[in-house]
């Protein structure tokens, strides 16, 4: 397969830039401010301290002893991004991109959310910030989470609805698209993923691979050792790139990425890119996507808004087919089941997105020998998904 | 000469006037119906849109008409198949418009190959840009069709090397934003043109995106080689159903004169 001699930011085959021409300049712009800024002392001390003073970072590496003792095999520490402001690793890549969007003049932020985790992590950097932000969500989804498109709201931000298509996160995100092409000058796209065109893939998992620059670290203070395995869930990606980064070249480090496989692989209401897709290009990027036999986009379904993406990252298509990491599917059933164990057992209530890793752990863990050490990263916490979880037990609870 | 060369070449007054819709939009049969209709009304050039299911590059109104067409349950092979029942009758210039993922999944080769037994002219790909061509240019060069390269107001410096390396004609649009009816359009369309010209003096230039009168398209075809409108025409359809024919044969017709009659 020959990619074009021109063409920018590619992962293996993987990658690419697959966007209109009028957003073209506005990408090139985006990639020259961010290998400038990269590389710029006082733009990481802002970062730093942003990161350090506002997140709260560093987030705790959590020896999970309940856990470890139940399951009875490896050592399992819980990496918790959930106890970072606004409750997620969102926070992580909203603020860097947001300090990078304002040292390059622009004075709004758009954004696509699927839950609202990554929409009230960019309302919440743009009022920090003294930014215009507008963010994208299907009707569907808004309806899903009341809850956060107010919380977007009381932050300063408008929420727009999206009736196209299957209204929810991948037609968020095509309809951010279509709003950047039409507002270029001062606004910046604030991607919430590892997707979409080069640069930010490369962006956001550089801003996400502090989870992993700090995990290496914990985990070689506490066990003075490397991890055999690491793993967290993937819809984009975000915090499985972030969470993988800084382990990729230590080959013994089993990096396994948790695909939301909703009622099953074999069902068509799944999210289970890499398990059920097939080389596409779609939202910027060449990668695995769920698709029909003609390319049309595949609507996707899981419990979890945050994985409901019929697409992954570049980066992790090409980890893929270079068995570098490794991705399982996990269905809704034993991710509800993992929501409620590691709650009872740890007094730690997962997002349901991050239920997915916890779910695959309590799989592996058993069979692994003691002196093994497993990491899980809890991308964000539970309490926004404890209604829908309550439902899918039968319960009829409301926020 | 490339077949959409020839047809900008054989355009009256050297204008071409080119009509968009979307296939299987209210029907194949309709489409079928359509393009012979406004081929008689004087398109030069006719762009028929395979549906896809997140074209990201559209305003609401054929946005529309993809969904409509994929509710028909159109597929790629349905659209190449009513092209060539269409050949029987209708000699007209064609070309694709639809989204990176369709070309791909169906096999770019094979795509390519056959537009080429249907007599088509190549396809335009609003996803992808300058640095993605060479994937899609090579097979379909091969086959003797030509990807459309496209410019926007914030190209720039890029219009030089997308000119260099266009094929078949420069697709200017006028306008940020998506596709749709637009009741001004400022950008300095000339300027852009000349940048292309200055590089390929050969090489045809439309604008397109945002026209919908024949005083809009005749203003657009003087300072380039011609006009394209789709959302006009789309939404004619959507709103006509299968009794659209007639009016988009008087609506293309008024259109296609008022570009050939400009001087």
């Amino acid at each position: 397969m020959s990619n074009s001699s021109t063409s920018r930011g590619r992962f293996g085959i993987h990658g690419g830039q697959y966007i209109p021409e009028t957003l073209m300049n506005a990408v090139l712009e985006l990639e020259k401010a961010y290998d400038r800024y990269k590389a710029d002392p006082s733009f990481n001390a802002e970062l730093t301290e942003l990161f350090n003073n506002y997140a709260g970072r560093p987030s705790l590496l959590y020896f999970a002893a309940n856990m470890t003792a139940d399951l009875g095999g490896a050592r399992v520490y819980l990496k918790r991004e959930d106890l970072n402001h606004t409750g997620a690793h969102k926070i992580n890549n909203v603020l860097g991109q947001a300090l990078l969007a304002k040292r390059m003049g622009k004075t709004r932020l758009i954004a696509e959310t699927g839950a609202g985790q990554h929409g009230v992590a960019t309302a919440t950097a743009a009022a920090l910030m003294g930014m215009e932000c507008v963010v994208y969500m299907g009707r569907e989804d808004m309806e899903r989470q009341a809850l956060n498109v107010y919380r977007m709201r009381l932050l300063g931000t408008e929420v727009r609805g999206v009736d196209a298509g299957t209204a929810t996160l991948k037609d968020a995100v095509s309809e951010t698209f279509r709003e950047w092409t039409s507002r270029i000058d001062d606004t910046h796209y604030c991607l919430g993923s590892v997707m979409g065109p080069h640069p930010f893939p490369t962006i956001v998992r550089d801003f996400q691979a502090i989870i992993s620059r700090e995990s290496r670290r914990q985990i070689l203070e506490l066990e003075g050792r490397l991890p055999d395995a690491v793993l967290a869930c993937v819809g984009g990606g975000s915090n499985a790139i972030g969470s993988f980064y800084h382990y990729l070249g230590d080959k013994d480090v089993r990096l396994i990425g948790c695909e939301a496989a909703g009622r099953g692989i074999h069902t068509k209401e799944t999210a289970a890119t890499i398990s059920c897709g097939r080389l596409g290009i779609f939202h910027g990027m060449k990668s695995y996507f769920c698709q029909d036999e003609y390319g049309q986009i595949a609507p996707v379904y899981s419990i979890s808004a945050g994985l409901d993406y019929p697409g992954v990252g570049p980066e992790h298509a090409a980890l893929f087919d270079a068995g570098r990491a490794e991705y399982v599917a996990i269905t809704d059933d034993a991710a509800v089941d993992a929501f409620e164990y590691l709650s009872r057992i740890e007094g730690v209530i997962p997002a349901i997105e991050s239920a997915h890793a916890v779910a695959h752990a309590m799989k592996i863990v058993p069979r692994m020998e003691k002196d093994q050490v497993v990491i899980v990263t809890l991308s964000g916490r539970g309490d926004k998904d404890v209604a829908a979880i309550a439902r899918y037990r039968g319960e009829d609870l409301h926020e | 000469m490339s077949r959409i060369g020839t047809a900008f070449a054989a355009a009256p007054g050297g204008k071409a006037f080119i009509p968009f819709i979307t296939a299987g939009d209210p029907t194949l049969d309709v489409t079928e119906e359509l393009v012979v209709a406004m081929a008689d009304a004087g398109a030069d050039l006719i762009e028929l849109g395979i549906p896809f299911s997140d074209p990201t590059a559209e305003g609401p109104v054929i946005q529309a008409a993809n969904l409509r067409a994929l509710r028909n349950k159109v597929t790629t092979d349905d659209v190449f198949g009513m092209v060539e029942r269409l050949r029987t009758r209708c000699d007209a210039p064609l070309v694709i418009m639809t989204y990176a993922n369709v070309v791909y999944s169906y096999g770019i080769e094979r795509f390519a190959a056959r537009q080429a037994e249907l007599g088509m002219g190549g396809v335009i790909l609003p996803d992808v840009p300058h640095e993605e061509k060479e994937e899609f240019d090579k097979p379909f060069g091969a086959a003797g069709l030509d990807v459309v390269s496209l410019i926007a107001p914030t190209s720039h410096e890029r219009i030089r090397a997308i000119a260099r390396d266009a094929k078949g004609f420069v697709y200017c649009v006028s306008s940020l934003g998506v596709t749709g009816v637009r009741s001004k359009i400022t950008t300095d369309i000339g300027a852009m043109v000349d940048l292309v010209k200055n590089e390929r003096p050969d090489l045809p230039c439309a604008v397109g995106f945002g026209i919908s009168t024949p005083e809009q398209a005749a203003n657009m075809a003087a300072v380039s080689d011609g006009a394209i409108v789709g959302s006009a025409i789309v939404r004619m359809i959507g709103e006509l159903g299968e009794a659209c024919v007639g009016p988009v044969y008087d609506y293309v017709r008024e259109m296609a004169d008022a570009v050939h009659n400009v001087r």
